[in-house]
């Protein structure tokens, strides 16, 4: 095993809580009807391309790309189209989504390769692979839902010296990446390889929290199984201390480099990939199938089952809810993702999506309001910013609307990570001022480099 | 003892002395030259720099206004919503048309009662943040979020949330339609309208341009878009924005059809008499047109440039 | 139908909160506090009560009837500051003094810049310099320790002077009266929440080990008085006593540990609280040596106080992927 790294500034280590870490990944059925909201990535909702009443194979495209970070969307069930609406999906509002009254029969389309066999020849090359993510509406599947074969198209000029796939896991609660690890090892280093030579390089390194020892130690296990295969792929184990899984965090910790402020992290030589869509990358890449599913973990402390459940997208999320032991009766917060970075839902019925890495109902003992008090200057939030910001001070000159002070602040190196609210001991809603001083801001920087 | 009190005196007053005539020829050589009309137009402004002009502050403005007078010798285009025109006209010898007095109008109506809380916001008192988040408590993406930012924004004191209903009131005594409310609401809620002759004035009390069946899911008073109003409307004042009717007030005669014909109660006519009993429905109200006319269109000219 | 809550994330939070953190601080004063009811009986245990209850009170009427805002006395700050505020004065103080201290402390010291975390000084040093100044024989007349086994718990005070008090009046020569021993122990005159240094650093190693206080502030507190006495001491022995006597004669252990490191009033980056505690540290001896008053830490942390603001622009935290101003030009 690799010694330990991490990054060096800030973090919190909150309650780790992985409570379905031992549950295996189960399969679940296709309900009656699925909605699939045209919007799941980053960018600008897909177009639809199918009209009501059409007849769709699983994994045939319904919604094209719109734009430059835009990925497509595929049908994940076999059926017809009920109809083209809005539904309110886990952003609270209503977004445009292809509703499909499912078949009893599944039919794939053709030339998806549904044997389980591990196919370890690459036939593409590095541009046919980009393509291939592309077609396939691959995005980054921890939860930003960034398109990934964005990320794959290094600049001009610049080179990928290190492919760094993302399997920290830091939230709390969350597993699924941790039971996709342990369940297809195989697979997913499959997918590490893919994206080697898709960005042209021998390095990819895993970067995995040190609370995650079995996956480490069955991957560690594999690559020295199968020395030749996996020549180049290195596992590193990290500290468990949140945001290890943050971009530029990892990065650091991995690399020693440091993302410029305002760069993109190719800046440094590195990709940095989810492990759900390095094995989504390896099932487009060598099996020709479009991601149309993905591991859900349904999870909480009141939840009598938590479970990590392989959901095709649109399958609303109550009926997950269900499975895992129906929802609870002192539910305070459904969280579409984990506790310090995903999104509280209004309804419980929202359509899983790419971005959907887990489900999260948290009680009320733990949801509850806190009395929010005077900052006591005590510093904290400074300390636990892993950026090196100043979240007190940011956040009460975007209490102002003194947007020019905000910038100078560094406003925009935020990522939002929490830390600053989780570890403020007055309960002020530090990071929620912060957004909106870094939306605001960010409209004005916007605004000026247009003139 | 005295010596001291005596060489203190002396040396402060010749201290005092010198520093006084240092300043004075400071004063003097550094003086910026300004023209005095400048303060005089100042002076005449509100000076709470609400934004209502367009420009950043009433300074701007007044340097505005008199370099329009030097320049094209009018004040055309240039109105101040908070303070007396006339009085701006009267210190640069010119004439001005009295504008439409303004109000700022709340469109929407989404109350605790109309449309119940169905989840519940803990977080900043953000309407911007919480607008990121989610769609309202009630539900409706358009609807307003009660937290507020209108409120803070306005220089005036003009509005307020009202905590029975979670919506923001304005005072009408207060409101001079300055638009600072409207820019700050991130739905676009508030709309800033001419007051209406004797104040009356009819608007659509909704901002939700959403299918008819969801907007039925979250209020019970928000426009539908069934279009009654529209096809009723005689002067063609009610256009459809989507699934959301608008009222052109610059084409409304405040017949109150519109009002009558809503299922929703969408339509609000405000400070109007009440109605006499429904058998004797007067149609006459309409025939006032010329009178109203006049000041409307002028009124249009400057809302166009403000938003130019 | 629940009414789910809608929030932004993060959705969990720290167990830590504002009354946890006062509560820590007062659990670490309780040692120097019973060693002080030890020493001085019944007039110790008189003044904390009377002096935590007029700082609570005043915050509370102070809310209730001014501000007419939330009442915030039940985060333990006004305790606090009450319980520091006591430490500081010497135990026979008459009670109407320390009223009236503590009515400073929290209403102008606290209140009136908007209440807890927005004073720019230590309110308890505020209530404290203002009694110094206002009833300076009051103030100075410090009782004996008197171990209550010896002399009962409601022995009559007897004044004697502090050690600092002694030095400045008699020079180097005094400390052969003095045992070191005694002095740390507490067995000496003084404000008597400052006497026993032993009690009051159990304390702050509880505190440091709880990370309420982190050991910068006071170690370079301490280091930088060690320092500059120990060079005036090997300058002039016969002027200037050793500096380890200056470590423990007076109330500097109380302030480096619990005043300095108040979170409102110093400095939040590491390298701004040494250099706030090099401050505190310089001004202390300057006026333990030269100035007027025996004992300078009070006087020395409401200056630095004063200098926070400008510490905190002078030293903000280094950011994430900034490339450093010198290398960028």
């Amino acid at each position: 095993m690799n010694p330990l790294k991490t990054f060096p500034k800030g973090g919190v280590h909150p309650e780790e809580n992985k409570l379905s870490a031992d549950q295996p990944i189960q399969d679940f059925p296709l309900p009656k009807q699925i909605i699939v909201p045209l919007g799941q990535c980053l960018g600008a909702p897909a177009d639809p391309i199918v009209q009501k009443g059409d007849h769709v194979l699983t994994g045939q495209m319904i919604g094209t790309a719109k734009g430059f970070v835009s990925a497509n969307v595929h049908s994940p069930a076999t059926g017809t189209v009920a109809k083209v609406d809005v539904v309110m999906d886990h952003t609270g509002y209503y977004k445009p989504a292809v509703f499909i009254n499912v078949d009893e029969e599944e039919q794939w389309v053709d030339g998806v390769i549904q044997t389980d066999e591990l196919l370890t020849e690459i036939k593409l090359d590095s541009n046919e692979i980009i393509n291939k993510i592309k077609e396939c509406g691959i995005v980054g599947m921890g939860g930003a839902t960034f398109p990934t074969h964005v990320k794959l198209m290094i600049p001009e000029g610049k080179k990928a010296e290190y492919i760094i796939i993302n399997a920290a896991e830091c939230e709390p609660y969350l597993t699924c990446d941790n039971r996709l690890l342990l369940e297809k090892t195989k697979e997913f280093l499959m997918g590490v390889k893919i994206l080697m030579k898709a960005v042209n390089t021998d390095k990819g390194v895993i970067g995995i929290e040190r609370n995650k020892m079995s996956a480490i130690e069955l991957l560690d296990k594999t690559i020295a199984e199968n020395r030749d295969l996996f020549a180049g792929i290195q596992v590193q184990p990290l500290k468990t201390k949140y945001p290890q899984g943050g971009e530029k965090q990892i990065i650091k910790a991995i690399t020693g480099r440091e993302v410029p402020s305002g760069k993109l992290p190719i800046e440094t030589g590195c990709v940095v990939v989810n492990v759900a869509s390095t094995y989504a990358i390896y099932e487009a890449v060598q099996k020709n199938k479009p991601l149309v599913e993905r591991i859900v973990t349904v999870t909480g402390k009141s939840v009598k089952h938590p479970g990590n459940y392989r959901v095709r997208f649109g399958t609303p999320a109550n009926l997950l809810i269900d499975a895992a032991g129906g929802l609870p009766d002192d539910t305070a917060n459904i969280i579409n993702g984990g506790p310090m970075m995903g999104k509280s839902v209004s309804v419980t019925d929202f359509p899983v999506i790419k971005g959907t890495s887990g489900i999260l109902l948290m009680n009320v003992k733990d949801a509850q309001p806190r009395k929010v008090g005077n900052c006591i200057r005590c510093g904290r939030c400074a300390i636990a910013c892993p950026m090196g910001l100043q979240p007190f001070l940011i956040n009460k000159l975007a209490k102002l609307d003194m947007f020019d002070e905000t910038e100078k602040n560094h406003i925009m190196d935020c990522i939002e990570c929490g830390s600053c609210e989780f570890t403020c001991p007055a309960n002020i809603p530090l990071l929620d001022y912060i957004r909106y001083g870094k939306a605001k801001t960010g409209a004005i920087i916007r605004a000026r480099n247009q003139k | 003892m005295n010596n001291i009190l005596l060489i203190s005196l002396i040396v402060l007053g010749v201290l005092g002395g010198i520093l006084a005539i240092i300043l004075y020829f400071v004063a003097q050589k550094f003086k910026v030259e300004e023209n005095p009309l400048i303060d005089e137009v100042e002076a005449c402004l509100a000076g709470a720099n609400c934004g209502g002009c367009g420009y950043a502050g009433c300074r701007n403005f007044a340097e505005a206004c008199v370099k329009a007078a030097s320049e094209k010798q009018s004040l055309a285009g240039l109105n101040c919503p908070s303070s007396d025109m006339q009085k701006v006209a009267d210190v640069l010898k010119l004439t001005v048309e009295a504008a439409e007095p303004m109000i700022a109008v709340v469109r929407c109506n989404g109350s605790c009662e109309n449309s119940p809380a169905k989840v519940h916001y803990e977080g900043a008192d953000i309407c911007a943040f919480a607008n990121t988040l989610y769609a309202g408590e009630g539900g409706c993406s358009k609807g307003c979020l009660g937290l507020g930012d209108c409120v803070k924004k306005c220089p005036f004191d003009a509005l307020h949330i009202n905590k029975e209903t979670g919506l923001p009131e304005v005072d009408e005594e207060k409101c001079v339609g300055c638009g600072a409310c409207a820019k700050a609401c991130p739905r676009g809620i508030i709309e800033v309208r001419p007051r209406g002759k004797n104040n009356r004035r009819v608007y659509v009390c909704c901002s939700n341009t959403d299918k008819g069946a969801i907007v039925m899911k979250s209020c019970s008073v928000g426009c539908i878009g069934c279009q009654k109003c529209f096809k009723t409307c005689p002067f063609e004042a009610i256009e459809m924005r989507g699934n959301l009717a608008y009222i052109d007030p610059a084409k409304c005669k405040s017949c109150r059809k519109c009002e009558e014909v809503c299922p929703r109660g969408t339509i609000h006519a405000v400070n109007f008499p009440p109605r006499k009993p429904k058998a004797e429905q007067p149609v006459g109200e309409p025939v006032q047109q010329p009178v109203v006319e006049q000041p409307v269109k002028e009124k249009v000219t400057i809302e166009n440039k403000e938003n130019a | 139908m629940n009414n789910y809550t809608i929030s932004g994330s993060p959705h969990v939070h720290g167990t830590d909160s504002t009354q946890k953190i006062m509560g820590r601080v007062i659990l670490a004063l309780i040692p120097a506090l019973l060693v002080a009811i030890y020493y001085f009986g019944w007039y110790a245990l008189r003044l904390t009560i009377v002096s935590v209850g007029a700082c609570i009170l005043t915050e509370w009427l102070i809310q209730k009837f001014l501000i007419k805002g939330p009442l915030t006395i039940n985060d333990g700050s006004a305790a606090l500051t009450g319980l520091l505020l006591a430490f500081n004065v010497p135990a026979n103080l008459p009670i109407w003094m320390v009223i009236v201290g503590s009515v400073v402390a929290i209403g102008i010291g606290k209140m009136s810049f908007g209440g807890l975390g927005k004073n720019p000084f230590n309110p308890a040093l505020v209530g404290r310099v203002f009694m110094l100044v206002s009833f300076p024989t009051a103030m100075t007349t410090w009782p004996q320790a008197q171990p209550i086994f010896r002399d009962g718990f409601f022995a009559d005070a007897v004044t004697g002077p502090t050690p600092l008090g002694l030095l400045k009046e008699s020079g180097a020569q005094s400390l052969d009266q003095m045992q070191f021993v005694d002095m740390v122990l507490g067995n000496r005159g003084g404000a008597f929440g400052e006497v026993c240094t032993i009690a009051l650093l159990i304390g702050a190693l509880y505190l440091i080990v709880r990370k309420v206080i982190d050991i910068w502030t006071p170690l370079v507190i301490l280091l930088t008085v060690f320092v500059f006495t120990g060079i005036c001491h090997l300058i002039n022995p016969t002027v200037y006593i050793a500096p380890w006597y200056h470590l423990v004669y007076g109330g500097l252990i109380l302030g480096a540990f619990f005043m300095a490191t108040d979170m409102v009033t110093s400095p939040m980056t590491i390298r701004g609280k040494m250099l706030f505690a090099f401050g505190v540290g310089v001004i202390t001896v300057v006026i333990r040596l030269w100035g007027a008053y025996p004992e300078g830490v009070s006087f020395a942390i409401l200056i630095m106080n004063a200098l926070t603001p400008l510490i905190n622009r002078l030293y903000k935290p280094y950011v994430f992927g900034v490339v450093k101003p010198s290398k960028k030009q």
